[in-house]
């Protein structure tokens, strides 16, 4: 039985996709903080979309690909950027209308030069066979993301909480902006790999949404919500080995059923606590049924 | 509130010394600022020169235009006029968060951005402005006051940890240091984003509506500090639609209007005349619905300041008389 339950870890394949989705999935939980406090969520969205392109060119020009979907992230961010300040088209159809387009323009490029990279990795990811060159890549996005949060992470939650009071004491909340927004660019090029595009956004909200629900302070919603990010691609990763199903689809579901559970039950900002504190209001005390 | 602490305490307390050089400028940007902005020089006198300032928004509004405010010393100056006069745009032009596209804004003889350096610049935001959800305690948002005088990891020292508390202590919101910021009432909030100010030390205080769902007696309260901070040789600019409270707490008033229609001593700016001109709409406005005020002769000398709607806004006390409560 134990055995059993220790096999995946005897083959070497998987020993590195859990070790990469675990620190894809905790970064993504620390970054998630930031993007669930902004309303960043459909901007991660778009971004980890808006790479696609990025990996196409950078496959036909020899480099690596982290590079190019980087680039094509904060290209697409800026244009996004560009469209809201100079014209009167709301900020959600600028989002919604360049990363369709750099999408499309990704799939476009990967069908006339067909290469090996198949749509389908980028698409729905495939950890299990990820090149070690490709991890190596992986891992430092990881460590130049925590590198900033640990630099300016206390200057990013002050401009996320108050951006006039960050302005006033002179910081550059441009550069802080720009920072995040490449931080979430850079990691959804990571976790790309892990659970491919189409689902990096749930890794980019899920954990820290539950963390948000759990506690009041932003220490222990980091540090909750990287735990979560890491844990539930750790364990989602070895799960896929006996479900013999995607790997970025089992991590995503793990972190969905975690939400739902928090969502019902948390202490203070669960469903039933609200629940238990109208009836409590409604009653006088002692009179609960 | 006993403690006065003087205002160059927290800003002088700073020997750092560094040679300048494009390595450490590097490294400023990246890390956020300095230990040199501690040791600045304290001005003998602080004044504030708004000359000329024009604001346009990237929609191409021109919210202000040409307008100039002066304020010599310490004092504390009412910024009055109708919604969307363009009071908040006028801050913003104050506090550097948009650029003027004409005229300039000093303040102790500094830029804008070297003020903001120095930590001067001190601002309590309009409720509406702040995300009262955000997982910050109460203790987190005063300590932000002091982020300015850590270092690039903003790892707090004993002198702010202090200078919170103090803070803190001054607005009597010592007991709630551990609540989240939401958990508080309307009052209370002001007072937490009052307590930031204090901890950073802000030579130009800028608040923006601060009695807007306030009670009497925390505006009393808020009142008493904010002439305490006066006092201390603090410049303070408040955005106000409470015309009641003018003539007792404000030394300076500044109508605005698209500019600064009139600026200077309570008692003669103030007056019923200057009023309607800040405050009475013209046809025009009227026929698009914007709100309008009149002034209407009360009895016994005074004056009521009444809006479109019926509602009393204020009272004008015939001039040199105190306000009966
Ligand atoms: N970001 C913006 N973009 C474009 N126009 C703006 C912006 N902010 C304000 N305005 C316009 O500038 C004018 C002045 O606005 P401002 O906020 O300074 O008014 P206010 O005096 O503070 O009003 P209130 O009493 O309602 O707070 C208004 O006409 C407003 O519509
Ligand atoms: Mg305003």
């Amino acid at each position: 039985m134990i055995e059993e339950l220790l096999l995946p870890f005897d083959y070497e394949y998987m020993r590195n996709a859990m070790l990469i989705s675990g620190v894809i999935g905790a970064v993504c939980g620390l970054l998630s903080c930031f993007v669930a406090l902004k309303g960043w969520s459909l901007l991660g969205d778009a971004l980890s979309h808006a790479v696609v392109p990025g990996v196409a060119l950078a496959w036909i020009l020899g480099l690596p690909f982290a590079l190019g979907a980087f680039a094509s992230g904060m290209l697409a961010a800026w244009f996004m950027g560009f469209i809201r300040r100079n014209s009167r088209i709301r900020e959600d159809a600028a989002i919604g209308i360049v990363f369709t387009a750099f999408f499309g323009a990704g799939l476009v490029l990967l069908t006339l030069f067909p290469s090996n990279i198949r749509l389908r990795t980028i698409v729905f990811g495939n950890v299990l066979g990820i090149a070690p060159g490709d991890a190596v890549q992986m891992l430092i996005v990881a460590a130049g993301v925590l590198l900033v949060m640990a630099l300016r992470g206390r200057d990013l939650v002050l401009w996320a909480f108050d951006p006039t009071h960050a302005r006033a004491i002179g910081l550059d909340t441009r550069l802080l902006q720009t920072l995040l927004l490449g931080c979430v660019a850079a990691v959804a090029v990571a976790a790309m790999v892990a659970v491919g595009a189409v689902l990096v956004i749930a890794m980019l909200v899920a954990p820290g949404a539950t963390a948000y629900l759990l506690t009041d302070r932003f220490g222990r919603m980091m540090a909750g919500a990287t735990a979560l990010g890491g844990g539930s691609a750790f364990i989602g990763a070895y799960l896929s080995y006996f479900l013999d199903g995607s790997t970025g689809g089992v991590i995503v579901c793990l972190q969905a059923l975690i939400f739902v559970i928090v969502l019902v039950f948390a202490p203070q900002h669960g469903l039933l606590a609200a629940r238990r504190a109208r009836q409590r209001a409604s009653h006088p005390a002692g009179s609960i049924a | 509130m006993t403690e006065r602490p003087t205002i160059s305490a927290a800003a002088a307390a700073a020997p750092f010394r560094f040679q300048r050089s494009t390595i450490r400028e590097m490294g400023e940007k990246l890390l956020g600022q300095s230990a040199r902005r501690r040791s600045a020089t304290i001005p003998t006198r602080l004044d504030l020169r708004a000359s000329n300032v024009t604001v346009a928004y990237p929609n191409g509004h021109v919210a202000l235009r040409d307008a100039s405010l002066t304020l010599d010393g310490p004092t504390i100056c009412g910024l009055l006029g109708v919604n969307g006069a363009g009071k908040s745009t006028l801050f913003k032009a104050i506090m550097g968060m948009v650029r003027p596209a004409a005229g300039e804004v000093r303040l102790g003889g500094h830029t804008v951005a070297e003020a903001q350096r120095l930590n001067w610049v001190a601002y309590v935001p309009q409720n509406e402005e702040v995300d009262w959800s955000f997982p910050v305690s109460v203790r987190d948002v005063v300590m932000m006051g002091r982020y300015g005088y850590m270092n690039g990891l903003r790892i707090p020292s004993a002198a702010d940890r202090a200078a919170v508390e103090q803070g803190l202590r001054r607005v009597g919101m010592q007991g709630f240091v551990d609540r989240q910021i939401g958990q508080l009432s309307g009052g209370q909030k002001k007072r937490v984003f009052l307590a930031r100010a204090l901890a950073q030390d802000g030579r130009v205080i800028l608040l923006d509506e601060p009695f807007g769902g306030v009670d009497v007696t925390t505006q009393e309260q808020i009142m008493a500090l904010l002439r305490e901070l006066r006092a201390e040789g603090r410049i303070i600019l408040v955005s106000t639609h409470d015309l009641a409270s003018v003539p007792e707490f404000c030394d300076q008033v500044a109508l605005v209007k698209g500019t600064v229609i009139a600026a200077g001593p309570t008692e003669t700016v103030f007056t019923p005349t200057q009023i309607a001109r800040a405050f009475g709409a013209s046809a025009a406005q009227q026929a698009a619905g914007q709100a309008s005020v009149s002034l209407r002769p009360d009895g016994d000398g005074t004056t009521l300041v009444v809006a479109a709607d019926g509602r009393v806004l204020g009272r004008l006390e015939p001039q040199g008389m105190p306000r009966q409560p």
